[in-house]
């Protein structure tokens, strides 16, 4: 059966966004021969959708930014959680990230004196993000798809081929990374056009797929987010890490209905956007927790005196990190006080005159008069939280973005985790891509190009299996074992918005230990009845059918999430638990690593109190003491541990 | 909250042939016509093709024609319509099909490849960059484009006329060239590349007779006709028509665009 | 008109030449009416040779004057560079000018193409020629000397500007009177010449063809002028077309007797 399509390169980036193609920017360069595949048409993937920045202590605005003050700032906001070393690197990093797109072409606003100019955001002690107006994600990604195009053109000039050193496979779907042994051999894919299967033969693989907002109802995600890189690697035997913690943001649509969810960036208030409730007041100084007590204002006189004179003020609390600002509106719309479709109200009309408003929020202003009939420059606009990024992720090294246990198996980008700890800061995202991109994408061709003693070998049992496993919606039907006879196959879109419901209503932005278990159980019932999903019509781009494989992935991920979170007995970042509301120093040093059940890799629908995934328990490394003198005593004694402290 | 039933035709088929197929389809208030198709996915079409990724006009990959007009699927409101018209979609009509509302838009990224990239200015370093705002605002409008390729689809060009892909690159391609050129620190002509010229003379700007469907149908409300591609036929006049500019560069004084 | 079409053989099977349900085709049937009764009635006025001057209007049609056969006009722009054996109308020497800035205008241009040529008729609506080449070649490729006409439209405007300070005369030649037939004249002038600054040609030639508008701030600030004004040119262009044929057709009632030039002073 195994005559699919074979080709050989060294490296095969898995996504498009950010990450991948930094990724195979690096591992062109450093002389490997480079595949991207992705689910879209390239250059539309997610991270088109980032709006605000990239976070990158340039000082440019501010000169009393430097890489210290944005570690500070990111472990702070990820409650000193991150992998330390990832967050040093990557504060140290980003500039020359963002400054050598700027030799790839992109174009950023600029401050007076002509260099890249930087706004200020949530968490950032300095305005520190590089934009364009309110579509950075867009220059983003059109630069490295440029880029890309550039090498290709290069390489045609030498071979004649364009794809001769560096192809896109464009909307093609990866569903299984295949290994030798211990190491990685390649990927199994299929071609979404044609419905056709491949093997791409690799030795290295970057997973950059993104996140997972998919599984939830209200997402600011785009389609791809199904968590597609948590599952391939998961299933390859790469554990994840603290898939807990899930980042609402605070700022999604709430009406029409259709568009509840998509993102209203935190520019709105990084540039003077304000929230009040229904009552008309500005709640957000109700909710300082104590750890953020000194670097907020407490009235609202010194807050828009910030604005102006950041030096001598400090800034409003509507610029807390995204956990706290989801969380507080969370609660007013719960008291009672939200708006008429079960938002608050994020207001600029009152705060900026409308020309500047369209200038420098021209993706906002247009998103809600097209989307909502709403003048954002007259009126308040109605907000509330939205599932949007997942700090969990693959487990890597922090240096060269291997997955642990796996050989030859990298991530970098959002399906990463540790980055970010507990909570991510606005703008750390794409600034994320570019660097562990840049180091997964170097690493990898570093791997692929020095391996001694030949190049792992693909089986073609593992490729029969991954083409039977891809085929099964086809033939799905007939009752499943114990039940009656008859039964018709499982509509996936119907398992989706199941999945996604109980995702948002059960493991949400608010936890508890009794929702969380109906979840598993929901999950549980909700696997069982995967198996049996069927399709109709042929494989030629039939959407149903790529749903149907999607949901084996939203399924894995949806139980490491709700496992972690019913495991994590306290309330850090981008898991909150009702149950248990305080922070707990103790839980710090605790990283919880998802596996599966099954070492072999294989699926089954076990009972829901085992389900396929096993926690693990582990204690982290303790942080460098040149890092943490950067940090005030006092401080440092709200987040860690006794021992910690004296070690 | 009201909701009516809708009439829909959605082009079903592919390569092979295929047509209108009619629907009756629930419409809730504040929809756009990407959540009736996807509708139309969960209820009735489980494997109707549609291309989409963000839903929220950022990514412009939901495009299509409806009621016979270029647009993306996720920023046309149904309330654009009355309840008691029958909304027609059909698939991007300048490419070839794939399925139902899928089509081939590999042309785009052929062309995409054929224009030079970005050439970094020599002596300038990362980091070293100096560009005034003023001086990027034209290139940074274009760069606004979300490729959604609904002006390479209406232009007339090669809309109407399949022979004129190999010379015409297209408005969206042209527009790249206009962004290159009017890049401040862009140094092609220093490595002996003439965008301006190779606009006429390799990228077909000639073929474009200025009828501005491309700007008609753009969602992101970038003037491509006036702000790129007349520009640019002006640049290239520069460089081939002025006989003023012609003999200014032979006497070796000015050059022009500097 | 199959071949290579929205019906060719690789696209989605429609048989329909375009699925339009609004009134697409109301644009360009109206562009081509205005257009077509503008050319109709230039056309009678230029070569008529006569009624185009009534002290102290002279029809922005026939000025300058430059044959020997031109009525004459005290102080105004008759000046007979072509002496005596030019017999047809004057208007026709000059004419050619306007026109032809007109006739390769940006504007005009998506005017005719779209109206008289249907090539397209409208936004994704086929149109019926089987070939296409655009402007690749004689003589559509002509329609790069736009910038020529517009340097031959700033004298001409400059003598139209020249016509209507005469016209603040009144018929016996005095100056400091005006009349209706100076208001006309007034908001044509400022029409023609917003409708000039605001061609493409000028944008460019004034500061779009810089690389960098910051070494330039003079020059960018008239781009950006020049900008705005740009943005309406279609509405300038079709002000100006109605003002420039009212101010003839004005002269020439008051010309033919029809009636006299109400003066407010």
């Amino acid at each position: 059966m195994s005559v699919v399509d074979r080709q050989e390169w060294d490296v095969v980036v898995v996504g498009a966004g950010g990450a991948g193609l930094r990724a195979a920017i690096a591992a062109r360069e450093r002389g490997a021969r480079t595949a991207v595949i992705c689910k879209s048409l390239f250059g539309k993937a997610h991270t088109v959708m980032a709006e605000g920045g990239i976070a990158a202590a340039m000082g440019n605005v501010n000169s009393g930014d430097n890489w210290q003050v944005h570690f500070r700032d990111t472990l702070r906001g990820g409650k000193f959680l991150n992998q330390w070393r990832m967050a040093e690197l990557h504060a140290q990093e980003a500039p020359d990230r963002v400054w050598e797109l700027e030799t790839w072409g992109a174009l950023f606003d600029r401050t007076g004196d002509g260099r890249i100019s930087q706004r200020n955001f949530g968490g950032h002690e300095y305005p520190r993000l590089a934009h364009v107006g309110d579509r950075t994600g867009l220059e983003l990604i059109r630069t490295l798809q440029q880029k890309i195009v550039s090498l290709q053109q290069e390489d045609f000039k030498e071979t004649g081929d364009y794809e001769s050193r560096l192809k896109v496979y464009q909307e093609c779907t990866v569903t299984r990374i295949l290994k030798e042994g211990d190491r990685v051999s390649g990927a199994f894919c299929y071609a979404r056009e044609s419905g056709r299967f491949f093997v791409l033969d690799a030795p290295s693989v970057v997973v950059a797929t993104g996140g997972i907002g998919k599984s939830f109802k209200v997402t600011s995600n785009s389609w791809e987010y199904t968590g597609d890189g948590h599952a391939l690697a998961l299933l390859a035997g790469a554990p994840l890490l603290n898939m807990e913690f899930v980042q609402f943001h605070p700022t999604g649509m709430v009406w029409p209905p259709s568009v509840k969810g998509i993102l209203v960036t935190e520019s709105v208030r990084g540039d003077g956007g304000v929230l009040r409730n229904s009552e008309g007041k500005r709640f957000m100084f109700e909710y300082i927790p104590d750890v953020f007590k000194e670097k907020y204002a407490q009235s609202e006189e010194e807050g828009d005196r910030w604005y102006e004179d950041p030096d001598h003020n400090r800034r409003p609390p509507e610029l807390l990190p995204r956990d706290e600002v989801a969380r507080a509106i969370n609660s007013e719309v719960k008291a009672g006080r939200g708006s008429p479709h079960g938002g608050v109200f994020l207001d600029v009309s009152t705060r900026m005159p409308a020309e500047v408003i369209r200038r420098r929020l021209p993706s906002m202003y247009h998103q809600f008069k097209e989307l909502a009939d709403v003048d954002i420059t007259a009126e308040a606009m109605e907000v509330g939280p939205t599932c949007h990024y997942v700090m969990g992720g693959i487990a890597v090294d922090s240096d060269t973005a291997a997955a642990r246990g796996v050989p030859g198996l990298y991530a970098a980008g959002e399906v990463a985790g540790g980055m970010h700890g507990s909570n991510r800061l606005g703008g750390n995202s794409l600034s994320d891509l570019l660097v562990f991109g840049r180091r997964a994408g170097l690493h990898a061709a570093e791997y692929a190009t020095g391996l001694t003693g030949g190049r792992p070998l693909v089986d073609d049992v593992q490729v029969d299996e991954a083409a039977a496993e891809a085929l099964r919606p086809f033939s799905a039907e007939g009752p499943a074992p114990g039940e009656e006879d008859g039964r018709p196959p499982e509509n996936p879109y119907t398992l989706h918005q199941e999945l996604q419901q109980a995702m948002n209503d059960l493991v949400g932005i608010i936890r508890r230990e009794a929702e969380m278990e109906a979840a598993l159980d929901k999950l549980a019932d909700l696997r069982v009845r995967a198996r049996r999903a069927g399709v109709e019509g042929h494989r030629q781009f039939n959407p149903g059918w790529h749903l149907a494989l999607d949901l084996r992935n939203m399924l894995l991920v949806s139980e490491c999430v709700a496992r972690a979170a019913l495991e994590r007995t306290e309330s850090r970042g981008g898991h909150t638990r009702e149950d248990h509301p305080a922070m707990d120093r103790q839980w710090r040093r605790v990283n919880l690593l998802c596996q599966l059940t099954d070492p072999t890799g294989g699926l089954t629908a076990t009972d829901p109190l085992h389900g396929q995934i096993d926690l693990v328990r582990e204690t982290t490394e303790p942080i460098r003491p040149d890092l943490l003198a950067l940090f005030e005593k006092e401080e440092l004694v709200k987040y860690l541990a006794e021992e910690e402290l004296y070690e | 909250m009201s909701s009516y039933e809708a009439r829909f035709k959605v082009w079903r088929g592919d390569v092979g042939g295929g047509g209108l197929e009619d629907f009756g389809v629930e419409v809730n208030d504040g929809e756009v016509v990407l959540d009736i198709i996807h509708r139309l996915q969960a209820t009735q079409a489980p494997d109707l093709a549609v291309r989409w990724n963000c839903k929220a006009g950022k990514c412009g990959s939901c495009s299509a024609e409806i009621n016979g007009r270029p647009r993306l699927l996720c920023m046309t409101r149904m309330s654009v319509f009355t309840r008691e018209e029958t909304i027609t979609v059909t698939p991007l009509r300048a490419f070839p099909v794939v399925r139902d509302l899928v089509t081939d838009v590999g042309f785009n990224y052929t062309k995409a490849r054929e224009v030079p990239a970005f050439v970094p200015p020599d002596g300038l370093g990362a980091g070293e960059y100096r560009m005034m705002q003023e001086d990027v605002d034209r290139s940074q409008e274009f760069r606004k484009c979300i490729e959604c390729f609904l002006c390479q689809d209406t232009c007339h060009v090669v809309r109407d006329h399949e022979e004129n892909k190999t010379a015409f690159a297209g408005p969206r391609f042209l527009m790249r060239v206009a962004e290159l050129d009017m890049h401040p620190l862009d140094a092609a002509d220093q490595s002996g590349l003439d965008r301006k010229r190779t606009a006429q003379d390799e990228h077909g700007l000639g073929y474009c007779n200025i009828t501005k469907c491309c700007t008609e149908v753009c969602p992101e409300g970038i003037k491509i006709t006036d702000n790129a591609l007349i520009p640019l036929k002006e640049r290239a006049v520069d460089r081939k028509y002025d006989p003023l500019v012609w003999l200014g560069s032979k006497i070796g004084r000015r050059s022009p665009g500097k | 008109m199959k071949s290579g079409g929205v019906r060719s053989g690789t696209r989605a099977a429609i048989t329909a030449a375009h699925l339009r349900t609004d009134r697409w085709w109301l644009a360009p049937a109206a562009t081509a009416a205005g257009l077509l009764a503008f050319v109709v009635y230039s056309t009678w006025r230029a070569f008529s040779n006569s009624d185009y001057y009534a002290a102290p209007y002279v029809s922005p049609f026939y000025s300058p004057c430059l044959a020997e056969n031109c009525e004459p006009m005290r102080n105004g722009p008759n000046w007979e560079i072509f002496g005596s054996w030019w017999g047809l109308s004057p208007a026709l020497l000059v004419l050619i000018f306007p026109l032809g800035f007109r006739l390769t205008c940006y504007y005009y241009r998506k005017a005719y193409y779209r109206g008289f040529w249907a090539s397209p008729p409208a936004c994704a609506v086929a149109e019926p020629h089987k070939k296409y080449s655009g402007e690749t070649r004689f003589p559509l490729i002509l329609q790069n000397i736009h910038r020529y006409f517009f340097y031959a439209a700033v004298p001409v405007a400059g003598i139209l500007t020249y016509d209507t300070v005469l016209a603040f005369r009144n018929e016996d030649y005095e100056w400091g009177h005006m009349g209706l037939g100076t208001l006309v004249f007034l908001v044509n002038i400022v029409l023609i010449w917003a409708y000039t600054f605001s061609c493409h040609s000028c944008r460019h030639i004034v500061g779009g063809k810089l690389k960098h508008f910051s070494k330039h701030p003079v020059r960018y600030r008239a781009w950006r002028l020049v900008g705005r004004l740009n943005a309406r040119h279609m509405q300038l262009a079709w002000a100006s077309l109605v003002s420039v044929a009212l101010a003839d057709f004005y002269v020439y009632l008051v010309a033919s007797g029809v009636f006299d030039d109400p003066t407010f002073f």
